[in-house]
């Protein structure tokens, strides 16, 4: 997008169960689709699409442990080293109290972690403008997109065959 | 895509909707002019958030001498609404968080409202310690920071700060978990907006573009919040329930305090969500995706979570006397028959009695006695935190300085005022986003839609003859 301008071949579809055989025939095909782009997730796409598992959550464990050593390392080191107190005639490193407060910060730096890697990996960011290829895309139409930079005519007419004969109810280029 | 649904289930989204009908439906309350019942709501909304601005500024330039605290009874209505508005901010993440998890579908009509709910609430709860602690400009003590005084550090076996850490996690967490829902849906709107608005909802809904990638981490990420905040919800009510059960008050000095609250709190939270549905779907037309099947399957959660509370109050009383201790006794005996015997009555009465109603299939599905239900577990649910709270320290150890409270004007308006802030921002909502999940409702339509599932469905048999119907509709 910054240094070249994306030339994209796309049809729109009806109904994502349209949508799935059109992509499972692509990947028959050995098409390369660039995105596909639906108004909700679509289930049994990503390994049609060859997508592998998001690893968010593999983030957000270490996030979360993070979160758990901070809250946890912290309290010790101010009631036992910075300033000891006794609490209530208990020992200073009075660790039963210390699980709610080190429960909470677990979930807060997992939680705030595993946002802001979402939004920081996909592009997105308050006032952030993502090319789109429709509007109707999240309303009801289902697209697949090929990238067509630098495809032959041949090349770009046998995509264009493939969406309109796999159910398309529309197929239209753009170039984002 | 479909999974196999049970032909018994009733269908959860009614009029044989199509994606683009779903779309049109849940954004036209946002796209037109208010009506005059949004505009005199939110000028009543607004006074009250006026009444409590005053109040609030009345309460800080005279101090808490204001209200009727005295040295025997030092919380009275503000940690009250505190616990109240805390518990009602329960059920949000519990619809979206649990139900997620459970896979119930039945979600996907009320999450997105019972949310933004939930984070009102919790802004209404915050403003009560807050306020409570006289010198507001010094709020930040609560916080552990560095510090010039030694650094002298805040008390971490300290419940009340194990709450400041609990409902600012929460508070944080839901909304997190909220926005992230709606980035799509304000998508949806961006895409169907024109000009300066629609230069406002491409700054909200952060570029989304319903890639697949990003569809795929948006459900990794929703599940994983919900698997975090299920614990979490039932943490801070647990949390909050130590402020008084780690004390050693007789009366509060008791290990069915978690259990008992967060019951509670899930409570009044669908009490809650109950009001502002009866309402909402009715305002902005959305029949058919709140449906009764919703009311009633959220009425049920009000009978169980209800009966578990009137439960936990007969165990209370049965323990009291069972331990044969007297101070225990007496705490109980009082919290009865006490002088505020009056708000026994009304907790027992409309969070036990009354939701029994709610055996009767016919009651759980009249949006009548819904509506009064979810007001009267309101009520009771008020009561029941001030009879926790007040009866319990006007008679403590000495009976000479037993006491009585009764809230002065100041106090009850910043109560009516966060009313008022609730319901202000709640209308603002209503107006600038989609009240239901828009991608999610369409995700589970052709599972849950009428014209797939239930007595009107076109096809039993389904797939391909599915498809047709869905097409043939769209070109309507």
């Amino acid at each position: 997008m910054k240094d070249q301008n994306k030339e994209v071949l796309y049809g729109l579809y009806d109904d994502e169960e349209i949508l799935l055989k059109a992509v499972r025939q692509a990947k028959d095909d050995h098409l390369d689709i660039m995105d596909v782009y639906t108004p909700f997730p679509v289930h049994g796409l990503d390994p049609l699409l060859g997508l592998s598992e998001s690893r968010l959550h593999q983030a957000g464990f270490v996030y979360g442990a993070i979160g758990t050593l901070t809250a946890f390392l912290f309290m010790s080191w101010v009631f036992t080293r910075d300033w000891p107190i006794i609490f209530g005639g208990k020992p200073y490193w009075s660790v039963p109290a210390f699980i709610p407060i080190t429960f909470e910060l677990t979930v807060l730096f997992a939680s705030v972690g595993m946002v802001v890697t979402f939004y920081t990996i996909c592009g997105m960011a308050p006032g952030v403008t993502n090319p789109t290829l429709d509007d109707r895309i999240t309303d009801d139409k289902f697209c697949i997109a090929f990238q067509t930079n630098g495809a032959s005519e041949a090349e770009v007419d046998r995509l264009r065959s493939f969406l309109s004969s796999t159910g398309a109810s529309e197929v239209n280029s753009k170039t984002i | 895509m479909s999974a196999p649904v049970s032909p018994i289930r009733e269908p959860l989204i009614e009029g044989g909707k199509t994606y683009h009908q779903i779309t049109e439906d849940i954004c036209a309350p946002t796209e037109r002019v208010p009506s005059m019942a949004w505009i005199i709501a939110f000028m009543v909304a607004v006074a009250g958030l006026t009444l409590y601005v005053f109040c609030v500024t009345w309460t800080i330039w005279v101090g808490i001498g204001s209200w009727d605290l005295n040295r025997t009874i030092g919380w009275g209505w503000d940690i009250t609404n505190f616990v109240w508005w805390v518990g009602i901010g329960h059920a949000g993440t519990l619809i979206s968080a649990i139900l997620l998890l459970f896979r119930q579908r039945w979600r996907t009509g009320v999450n997105r409202a019972a949310e933004a709910m939930t984070i009102f609430a919790v802004i209404c709860a915050g403003q009560f310690p807050l306020i409570h602690m006289g010198r507001l400009w010094l709020g930040f003590f609560i916080f552990p920071y560095p510090n010039t005084r030694g650094p002298l550090w805040v008390n971490f076996n300290s419940p009340l700060l194990w709450d400041v850490f609990a409902i600012s996690t929460y508070f944080t967490v839901s909304l997190l978990f909220w926005y992230t829902g709606l980035v799509p849906d304000l998508a949806t709107v961006r895409d169907r907006a024109s000009g300066l608005r629609r230069k406002l909802y491409n700054y909200f809904s952060f570029g989304w573009t319903g890639s697949a990638k990003h569809w795929q981490r948006w459900e990794s990420l929703s599940l994983v919040l919900a698997g975090l905040s299920t614990p979490l919800v039932l943490s801070v009510h647990t949390i909050v329930s130590f402020d008084f059960a780690t004390s050693v008050i007789p009366g509060w000095h008791t290990t069915i305090f978690p259990p008992y609250f967060v019951a509670g709190a899930i409570f009044s939270g669908f009490a809650m969500v109950q009001t502002l549905m009866v309402i909402t779907r009715k305002v902005h037309g959305l029949q058919e995706y709140v449906t009764l099947q919703h009311i009633e399957s959220m009425n049920k959660v009000i009978l169980l979570t209800g009966t578990i509370v009137g439960v936990a109050y007969l165990t209370e009383l049965f323990i009291a006397w069972y331990s044969g201790y007297v101070y225990e006794q007496f705490a109980f005996a009082n919290r009865v028959l006490g002088p505020y015997w009056w708000s026994y009555v009304g907790m027992m009465s409309c969070n036990v009695l009354s939701p029994q109603l709610f055996w009767f299939k016919k009651m759980r599905r009249s949006l009548f006695w819904t509506f009064v239900m979810s007001i009267f577990v309101n009520i009771g649910m008020w009561f029941e935190r001030f009879v926790i709270i007040a009866t319990t320290l006007a008679r403590d150890y000495l009976p000479s300085s037993w006491s009585y409270y009764t809230p002065t004007w100041v106090e009850i308006g910043l109560f009516v005022g966060t009313l008022g802030l609730f319901f202000t921002l709640f209308l603002i909502f209503a107006r600038v986003a989609p009240v239901v999940a828009i991608a999610e409702v369409k995700s589970i339509l052709k599972v849950a839609g009428d014209q797939y599932i239930g007595p009107n469905a076109k096809h039993h048999h389904h797939h391909d003859h599915e498809t047709t119907t869905k097409s043939t509709d769209t070109h309507h």
